[in-house]
């Protein structure tokens, strides 16, 4: 099955393995991960207000070029701004007029596309049962806990990503890898977001109530989908730590592939 | 309500899409805040206090750029209010003012240490500045 991907900036810099590993997992899965041919940002952060149409155009160029029926994100914030761009799209006529009017594109986007994240594509197309019969390298043993952050889960009724109070996609994807998934309680809580380069106090506050409820749950490790809540909970971390990885390094290292 | 106020008032609720009439004062916003004991005003206040004309109070303080954007008082507000959308908007309307930017790309590139994701920059860069 042939998927349009979208890595985003991240992707191919700080966050490389996120980028590296999700495609290695995904040639082990018979997925094929085609990246746009072009793109630009997502626009970051999905805009606060109603009226700024400019923020969304890249994400609506990003869509109007994916070529397949999907278009894959990997990173949580490319995923949030995306999946509700389109949303809009398919909701308010006023935005889908004037960013049109604006792109003045030859063949205008018709809301066709669909955004999904990686993980629910494991979820919801592979299947957790099918992941688990292609895993050969299981990590039996390891206490692994799940960060979902925000931006995957809120709001929910635009997101539809997982139950945003209850989570569990994450905990069935640790489980399908033959690891003990570790749920607690501040696992869908913020990692002090954006506001940790002008307030670091406020992001060290944050990562440490989170680190402090997984640790004391039983987690020996973390996974996260998110380049930013990587970057707080590992350097944020003050009291308590606890070693990050991206989803998909864990991914690769079940599938056999993580060396390759 | 002076000319001003009313200005501002109908303009953030109009771009923010909240309506305070809504909120039946429960506290639930305030009490899911991360970031409670960090702002000068908390997300119930917002709510109350552009209702009741005090929205120059609000954007003059620094609460609007403490809020971290997670949504918890978004997802959770029984009524629908989402008070963080409101705070997200009082921000923007603080940046559209002439020189109204928080900070300039040289002052946002200042505060980056080299592990900073592309990601937190480009959101500080739509944050903080037109």
């Amino acid at each position: 099955m042939i998927y349009s991907y979208y890595p985003g900036c991240t992707l191919k810099d700080r966050a490389r393995q996120l980028d590296l590993y999700a495609r290695a997992s995904a040639a082990a899965l018979g997925l094929e991960l085609k990246e746009l041919t072009q793109w630009q940002c997502c626009g970051a952060v999905y805009p606060a207000a109603s009226d700024d149409i400019a923020s969304r155009l890249s994400a609506v160029r990003a869509l109007m070029n994916t070529e397949e029926k999907k278009l894959v994100t990997m990173c949580s914030a490319c995923h949030h701004v995306l999946k509700r761009t389109n949303f809009d799209w398919k909701q308010d006529a006023t935005f889908r007029t004037r960013a049109t009017n604006y792109l003045q594109p030859e063949v205008p986007y018709d809301g066709s596309v669909e955004v999904v994240h990686f993980l629910e594509l494991l979820r919801d197309e592979i299947g957790f049962d099918e992941l688990k019969k292609k895993v050969v390298n299981p990590l039996t043993g390891r206490k692994i806990g799940a960060f979902y952050g925000c931006l995957l889960l809120r709001p929910s009724k635009v997101l539809s990503f997982d139950d945003p109070e209850n989570p569990t996609i994450m905990e069935n994807f640790i489980r399908a890898l033959g690891a003990e998934p570790v749920s607690y309680p501040y696992r869908n809580e913020c990692c002090g977001a954006y506001v940790a380069m002008e307030d670091q106090k406020s992001a060290q506050t944050q990562v440490e109530r989170a680190l402090n409820s997984a640790v004391a749950a039983g987690c020996e490790e973390l996974i996260t989908a998110c380049p930013l809540c990587m970057y707080n909970l590992v350097e944020n971390a003050t009291v308590h730590r606890l070693p990050v990885k991206y989803f998909t390094e864990l991914l690769a290292e079940a599938l056999g592939v993580k060396e390759a | 309500m002076d000319q001003n106020t009313r200005f501002l008032t109908e303009t953030v609720l109009r771009i923010s899409g909240v309506d305070p009439r809504k909120c039946m004062k429960c506290g639930k916003c305030s009490g899911t805040c991360p970031n409670y004991d960090a702002m000068e005003y908390h997300p119930h206040q917002f709510v109350s206090m552009v209702e009741n004309g005090l929205i120059e109070q609000l954007m003059n303080s620094n609460a609007v750029y403490l809020c971290l954007g997670c949504m918890a008082c978004v997802e959770r507000c029984p009524r629908h209010v989402a008070p963080g959308k409101l705070v997200g908007a009082l921000a923007q309307l603080k940046l559209r003012k002439q020189d109204g930017n928080h900070k300039g790309g040289n002052d946002i590139a200042a505060m980056a240490d080299e592990k900073v994701p592309q990601q937190l920059l480009m959101a500080a860069m739509r944050k903080y500045r037109k």
